[in-house]
């Protein structure tokens, strides 16, 4: 049988390989392609992963160095050569002939697998091989029970609600502390609420143990193994003789003070871990240093990098593996819930409803959804808004509402939940929805579009965020102050949030609001113009393609692209900027999705992704279009943060071909030959 | 006690192989699928006790298929491990956020296959 | 209409700005680099030369020529930005003042100081604090504050003659 598995991976490493082989073909045509790096990558590091289940070490520890350097590549340390790609290949060829080798795999010539590492090391000017011990550590098995000793711990658990949800069950959980040794455990029922209210999917047990065992710590935070971050274990141990007999009566008596003083901690606290309170200056001023460690330690990895100094890279690695730890530390002490931003909202949904004569009730979800504290501030006025609005506009009065057949009662839900890097808060209202038409007919009054202009759902949505575009047909006190919908999307831009409305006539509008996690640090990609540094936000950022002359020359003068039959119109920043200098003969065009419209910007070269730390580029600058700050490169120089959705406002009041996509596709038809 | 039901997704076929072996020799029973379309489909004619399922998959990755079982009433509680080489954070978060139950970061050894399924089936 | 401001001796930094030489009070001036590059913002007046790195942070520079109306600053080996704090609208703000070299820091008592002629300077007078006697000749005293008033800055909006 084993023989039989090995014999399968051999094919399906061989598939593998193929593919490797003939992917590294293609980026040696077009080194700026990301996508093939990344199936590079990929195939690699499965062959890596595989090679270790059945037993090919020696391709192991041989793809793994590979996969190092390519995942360099990947990052946008290195950049792809002739000779580096040569020796990649010659690495494929290496690792078909070691699946090739008959009995025990890794007999094949290992000095040839020396050479082509030291070549791959010096051709990179990585370090030292990092053996695949990294990986194998996770591999490790169970530690072996530390027997003797016998511990007593107790254990606090609070499962999330949801966690039947993800496939658990608290039962097998606390079965497999029964195994471990004597054991006493306690339900709590009292956040179980009355019967109407019981959702049967939802857990509202919790659970205390006293558990006195000899299998070590370890196996009993290893039955915890997959609760996660979302419940709460706390597991507090005593050797056995000194254990605090925690009593029923006791654990029982987390009565409704202990209860009341936990909910005034803002969640459901756990015993043992205590808060302090800190200023939010220590706090910013923590970040800012933070910030510039980010800085310093890019600039240390590049110069070791430069120097070839091994034992400086070793270092230049651990201080960067250091620094994104505390990164990512500090960022989450500046996570709170937006919850106290949601409770707030009720007292205005309340007036708001009493002085329109509307009966709106607010409902709330994913108050507990964590987001960076200034951007719960900087969310607060826009959030605001929009529930004005949906108040205002959107629900009905009760009369109306009766008559539709809805209850008279209006609803708004307010919810907010983590998506990727970002926070997505969704305000939904039960209201009249949308009038498209008059909508459209008041961008046309307005001078918005042309009278009679052909526009899909979600341009027709635009339109509402547009300055100048006041939805209030009577203006009423609430929203008709002046300012619309436009204010909102400059603050959610300020945000680097996108807005984004769906509504459906007499059902009701909702709208989606997606903020990135922190504006402290962003990723982003390092383009190059001239001998000027931008970046871009990596979040916007969709493809790298190639814009040669002869594309330019096609589209005879026009600003658009052909990615695969779809016309993607671009910016020139080149032409933008006013950067002097020439064309170089291959540009790159940065794809951008702006809430689904694509839009390219043509710099000169990609150079790879940067850990951007936002620096404010201060007052002075506050009238440059385009720029939305800026941040400090590795090398110490300044390079600018591009506002792409600024860039392509300002396009698109300047060109008014490039507002309008239908137009773009007219274009298209025209678009001579290749098709 | 009639034999527990475990669905395998991974499109390597010699990692599939590997599980189902693994799983069959300790008395399991094992359904396989190639990618999440296919396993959805699996889902649909069979009781299944749990789900071991590769993240990044052609036509559907894992954590679309554990959205998918996560909506479908009958295997909404089914617990699903992942199973893949990728131990980056993110996508960790991603599945869990989906509802995948736990993680088994590639290469293992079949004693931890074998740890995680007695530890997640109770 | 400045004296009161001025009673007690104070410490003038002095800097030239192709033959003329300016002074600014040197508790404005934060300190003074060596040129080094400037990353072009784009877009905006030529003036403002772009921003720098100054230990971690993102600082605005001027090329003081052009701001005063003056051919722009050759870089040459004197060169220097000066790095001033300014009170913008109760606001502090840090920048850089770029200027051919920096001369030397004057003590200047109140007599030494007139206040500025009306006429006879190229430049705005609300610039001008006063003008410092120097040996034989006078040093311009910059207002610098006003020099970069919230109404001069605002005079950064996007320039349409680049598009």
């Amino acid at each position: 049988m084993i023989e039989q598995l090995r014999q399968t991976f051999r094919e399906e490493a061989d598939e593998l390989l193929a593919d490797l082989e003939l992917a590294l073909l293609e980026l040696e045509r077009s080194p700026g392609d990301e996508g093939l790096v990344d199936r590079i990558f990929r195939a690699m590091h499965t062959i890596k992963g595989s090679s270790a289940m059945f037993g090919f070490e020696g391709i192991t520890s041989f793809s793994h160095e590979v996969e190092t350097v390519l995942d360099l590549l990947r990052e946008g340390r290195i950049c792809v050569t002739k000779e580096l790609v040569e020796l990649v290949l010659s690495a494929r060829d290496q690792i078909k002939a070691m699946l090739g080798a008959p009995g025990e795999a890794g007999e094949t010539d290992l000095s040839r697998t020396g050479e082509i590492v030291a070549a791959l090391h010096r051709v990179t000017g990585t370090a030292h091989p990092l053996t695949a011990a990294e990986e194998s550590e996770s591999a490790d098995h169970r530690r072996p029970a530390e027997t003797g000793a016998e511990t007593t711990c107790t254990i606090r658990f609070r499962p999330d609600r949801e966690i039947f949800l993800r496939g658990l069950s608290p039962a097998h959980i606390l079965n497999e502390l029964r195994e471990l040794g004597e054991c006493r455990v306690t339900v709590h029922t009292d956040q179980v609420p009355p019967l109407a209210d019981l959702d049967p999917a939802l857990c509202y047990l919790w659970w205390d143990v006293v558990l006195t065992t000899s299998q070590g710590i370890d196996a009993v935070h290893d039955a915890f193994l997959f609760v996660g971050e979302e419940g709460s274990v706390e597991i507090v141990a005593s050797p056995a003789g000194e254990a605090v007999e925690p009593t029923v009566e006791e654990v029982g008596g987390s009565d409704g003070r202990a209860l009341a003083a936990e909910r005034d901690n803002g969640r459901e606290s756990q015993r043992g871990i205590s808060s302090i309170r800190v200023t939010a200056d220590k706090l910013d001023q923590l970040i800012n240093l933070v910030g510039e460690l980010v800085t310093v330690q890019a600039r240390l990895s590049q110069t070791s990098v430069l120097r070839n100094d091994a034992e400086l890279v070793g270092l230049a690695e651990e201080v960067e593996r250091l620094t994104a730890g505390l990164r990512d530390s500090a960022l989450n002490i500046r996570m709170v819930p937006i919850g106290s931003t949601f409770s707030r909202f009720k007292r205005l949904v309340h007036d708001l409803a009493v002085e329109l004569g509307k009966d709106v009730e607010l409902v709330t979800a994913g108050a507990e959804t964590e987001l960076d504290k200034t951007v719960i501030e900087k969310l607060n006025d826009p959030l605001v808004h929009l529930i004005r609005n949906s108040i205002d506009h959107g629900i009905e009065s009760p009369a109306v509402r009766l008559a539709a057949g809805k209850p008279a009662r209006g609803t708004i839900h307010l919810s907010a939940v983590h998506s990727g890097d970002s926070v997505l808060v969704t305000i939904r209202d039960d209201g009249a929805g949308i009038d498209r038409a008059a909508v459209r007919a008041r961008g046309a009054v307005k001078g918005l579009i042309p009278a009679g202009a052909e526009l899909s759902e979600k341009e027709t949505y635009n339109l509402l965020f547009m300055p100048g575009f006041s939805t209030a047909e009577a203006v009423t006190s609430i929203s008709g102050r002046g300012v619309g919908m436009d204010v909102v999307k400059k603050g959610i831009d300020l945000l680097r949030g996108t807005v984004g409305i769906t509504s459906s006539a007499g059902e009701g509008t909702a709208v989606t609001v997606r903020i990135p996690l922190t504006l402290a640090i962003i990723e982003s990609l390092l383009v190059k113009i001239g001998t000027d540094c931008f970046v871009i936000p990596l979040s916007l950022v969709e493809e790298c393609i190639e814009l040669t002359r002869l594309d330019v020359a096609r589209a005879h003068g026009r600003h658009l692209a052909d990615v695969r039959g779809r016309i993607i119109p671009y910016i020139n920043l080149r032409e933008r900027f006013a950067i002097a200098g020439e064309r170089p003969e291959i540009e790159q065009i940065v794809i951008a999705d702006l809430e689904g419209k694509r839009v390219g910007l043509v710099v000169d070269h990609v150079i790879g992704e940067h850990q951007t730390v936002i620096k404010s580029i201060g007052r002075m600058f506050r009238g440059a279009r385009g720029v939305s700050g800026a941040t400090i490169l590795g090398d110490g120089s300044v390079a600018l943060i591009l506002d792409v959705q600024q860039l392509v406002a300002d396009e698109e009041q300047g060109d008014y071909a490039y507002a309008f996509p239908a137009t773009a596709e007219f274009m298209a038809k025209e678009k001579p030959t290749y098709a | 006690m009639m034999s527990r039901t475990i669905l395998a997704v991974d499109d390597s076929a010699s990692i599939r192989m590997m599980v189902s072996f693994t799983l069959k020799e300790s008395g399991y029973r094992v359904i396989e699928a190639t990618d999440g379309v296919d396993g959805l489909d699996k889902l649909r004619g069979e009781a299944v006790d749990m789900v071991i399922t590769d993240l990044n998959m052609p036509n559907m990755d894992g954590i679309d298929l554990v959205k998918g079982i996560r909506r479908n009433p009958d295997s909404r509680f089914t617990p699903v491990i992942m199973l893949t080489t990728e131990s980056q954070d993110a996508r960790k978060h991603e599945a869990r956020a989906a509802g995948a139950t736990g993680w088994i970061t590639k290469p293992f050894h079949p004693e931890q296959l074998l740890a995680v399924v007695r530890k997640v089936l109770g | 209409m400045h004296e009161e401001t001025v009673m007690e001796p104070s410490q003038y930094l002095t800097f030239t700005l192709g033959d003329e030489v300016f002074a600014l009070d040197i508790g404005k001036v934060r300190e003074v680099l060596d040129y080094t590059s400037v990353t072009r913002v784009p877009r905006t007046p030529e003036f403002m030369c772009g921003v720098i790195n100054l230990r971690g942070n993102v600082v605005p520079v001027v090329d003081m020529r052009l701001k005063f109306g003056m051919p722009a600053t050759e870089k040459g080996v004197n060169t220097c930005i000066i790095i001033v704090e300014v009170r913008v609208d109760d606001e502090t703000t840090v920048l850089g003042a770029m200027a051919d070299s920096v001369q030397e820091v004057l003590d200047l008592g109140p007599e030494q100081i007139e206040p500025a002629p009306r006429i006879g300077t190229k430049l705005n007078i609300d610039f001008i604090q006063g003008m410092g006697k120097h040996g034989e000749g006078f040093v311009m005293i910059l207002n610098i504050d006003k020099v970069f008033s919230a109404g001069e800055l605002a005079a950064c909006e996007p320039d349409e003659s680049e598009k």
